[in-house]
């Protein structure tokens, strides 16, 4: 249960030449642990959670899930181990307008295959947990940026994955709200024993992660002083 | 269907119900127009055929039509030669003449326009339960209402009297009712070119499957045709047809580049939510499920809603102009429009499998 990059290289084109996104990267997130990837806009660390979720294929190195190289899978296999293992929470809440809260979470179960209506009673929970059982049958308009991202953090947990991918999600939010959504995510990841990847530039709320890992130019570096150990 | 499938699609449909609705009316006008084209296309082709097709013959043998002639209910001439021989033609059950010309007939202050049918006494050709006799004369409904007509009556055809001996069938041949006469009374009307013998416009054959009907043109000088195909030789029918089949094609055409323009724009609308659905897990199959499902609940409702005005504005109007309600002018043309519809629809939803899943994600380069 854990969340391994090892060696990744990954280029773009850029006219003739080729830009560098990520040099020869290194991570390893264990279970139960949340990993904060800091570093300046365009530092390569959103590409380097897009790695990690299989949305893009990488030049060189491997993106182990579970222990499982991705490498050799083909596309509906990549599909199939987001649905089923991997968890993404995006920057913009990126709900579906016409769905409600609980209904956002009970698509995951559809698209996994499984009845909307049996998971139901998980969709509940989570909207519990994350402290908004009140507002299932709210539809996005009619939620605050802070109420649409904790929905963004359910769904993600919705199909139980093994790995939480978290693209900037105090972004749109005021201070207050961004520091209510990271305690969020460190409890839910040290409940649920998710490896989790919080991808940010927002410096303020670092000291509820468990390990910091800065990208600066491609390159990516743990600075010893803020790194904290990971828990078992 | 079990009732989850199209989740996302069905709930799409609810919310953004305003844009459905609009394009679901634009469905529901396209398939009246449609259904209220095909109605009136059948009413007048019926009016134009019915005495034809209604014939107990499955084909029709014309005078040969010279080089680069097509062949006409107007200009054929057959002979009793002709007919003869065609009854010896193996495989040939049944040939009998059939004379068709257009007439005028008055009884008392009422004249009307008429096709008059002329058949040999004891044909199967007039309509069952009526006695044909040489001064007697069978009339269709239509005819009879024109005249005003009972049977016993003496009504006036092309100068000579004839008794009416019936009235049956509402067979119309090029918009007028239909009059059967004895082909001798029929030939006073319609004269030969060659007065020495007895004539008709065509030969209406019953055939078995083994009649070599070709062989039989070349020796005797006529042209077989099917009832069916016959139908193009009646003057007026063919262009009618044509131009009202062609304005039904036209919008096939139109519905379905539009239901395509519509859901171009509604997919490329919600890419986004596309884009994070697949980032979730969504496969290609499942969003192109989901979205052809959609657009095959707005099709059925909006053609199911459509074909149903038209029939019912069909059924009132029918009082006063030819109008046919029946499968084929109601069903067929929503079945067709929701064929294509779905067609179009599928076009344009295919974008779908080129979304990038990537481009959920915030700002991924």
């Amino acid at each position: 249960m854990s969340l391994t990059l090892t060696d990744i290289t990954l280029t773009y084109p850029d006219g003739d030449s080729r830009l560098t996104a990520l040099d020869d990267v290194s991570l390893f997130v264990p279970a139960g642990s949340l990993t904060a990837v800091i570093g300046p806009s365009g530092s390569g660390k959103s590409s380097l959670l897009a790695v990690a979720a299989t949305l893009i294929t990488p030049d060189r190195g491997r993106v182990l899930v579970d222990e499982v190289d991705t490498a050799s899978m083909r596309r509906e296999q990549l599909t199939a181990l987001r649905r089923e293992r991997i968890g993404i929470v995006f920057q913009q809440p990126n709900l579906i307008a016409s769905l409600t809260a609980r209904e956002q979470l009970q698509v995951m179960a559809h698209l996994a295959g499984r009845s909307p209506r049996s998971a139901r009673g998980r969709a509940m929970e989570l909207l519990d947990s994350v402290g908004l059982a009140d507002h299932a049958d709210r539809r996005p308009h009619q939620l605050s940026g802070g109420q649409r991202q904790r929905i963004n953090i359910a769904r993600a947990l919705m199909n139980d994955p093994t790995v939480l991918l978290v693209d900037e999600p105090t972004s749109a939010l005021d201070h207050e709200r961004g520091a209510e959504v990271i305690d969020l995510l460190a409890d839910l990841t040290h409940q649920r024993g998710t490896a989790t990847v919080l991808v940010t530039h927002d410096h303020a709320h670092l000291d509820k992660v468990d390990q910091v890992a800065e990208v600066t130019d491609g390159r990516l570096r743990i600075p010893e002083l803020i790194m904290v150990s990971a828990r078992p | 269907m079990e009732a989850d499938a199209l989740y996302v699609a069905w709930r799409d449909l609810r919310f953004a119900k305003g844009r459905f609705a609009l394009m679901g009316t634009v469905v529901v006008l396209m398939t009246m127009l449609v259904g209220l084209i095909s109605g009136l296309t059948a009413g007048l082709g019926r009016g134009s055929t019915s005495a034809i097709t209604g014939l107990p013959a499955d084909h029709l043998a014309f005078a040969a039509p010279s080089e680069g002639q097509k062949l006409s209910f107007t200009t054929s001439d057959v002979s009793q030669q002709q007919w003869l021989q065609w009854q010896a033609v193996p495989g040939v059950r049944k040939a009998e003449p059939l004379g068709v010309t257009t007439t005028m007939a008055t009884l008392g202050a009422r004249t009307a326009a008429l096709s008059a049918f002329g058949v040999e006494p004891g044909s199967g050709l007039v309509p069952a339960n009526t006695q044909l006799s040489p001064g007697s004369v069978v009339l269709s409904t239509g005819a009879a209402g024109a005249l005003d007509a009972q049977v016993g009556q003496k009504v006036t055809v092309s100068g000579s009297e004839l008794r009416v001996a019936g009235v049956a069938g509402d067979a119309s041949f090029g918009h007028t009712p239909v009059i059967w006469t004895s082909l001798a009374d029929w030939q006073r009307m319609a004269p030969a070119p060659n007065e020495s013998q007895s004539h008709a416009t065509v030969i209406a054959l019953t055939t078995t499957s083994g009649a070599d009907l070709a062989a039989a043109d070349q020796r005797l000088h006529t042209s077989t045709v099917t009832t069916s195909d016959s139908l193009s030789a009646i003057g007026s029918y063919t262009s009618e047809n044509g131009s009202l089949q062609l304005m039904r094609g036209f919008l096939f055409v139109i519905s379905a580049l539009v239901i395509g323009a519509f859901f171009t724009v509604w997919t490329i609308q919600r890419s986004g939510d596309l884009a994070v659905l697949k980032a979730l897990g969504a496969t290609n199959g499942y969003l192109m499920r989901d979205a052809i499902g959609q657009a095959a609940v707005l099709l059925t409702a909006g053609t199911a809603i459509g074909a149903a005005i038209a029939a019912g504005l069909g059924a009132v109007a029918s009082a006063a102009v030819p109008f046919v309600v029946d499968a084929s002018t109601v069903v067929l043309p929503a079945v067709v429009m929701i064929v294509l519809g779905v067609l179009g629809a599928v076009l344009a939803i295919r974008r779908i499998t080129s979304i990038d899943p990537l481009t959920a994600l915030g700002s991924a380069r």
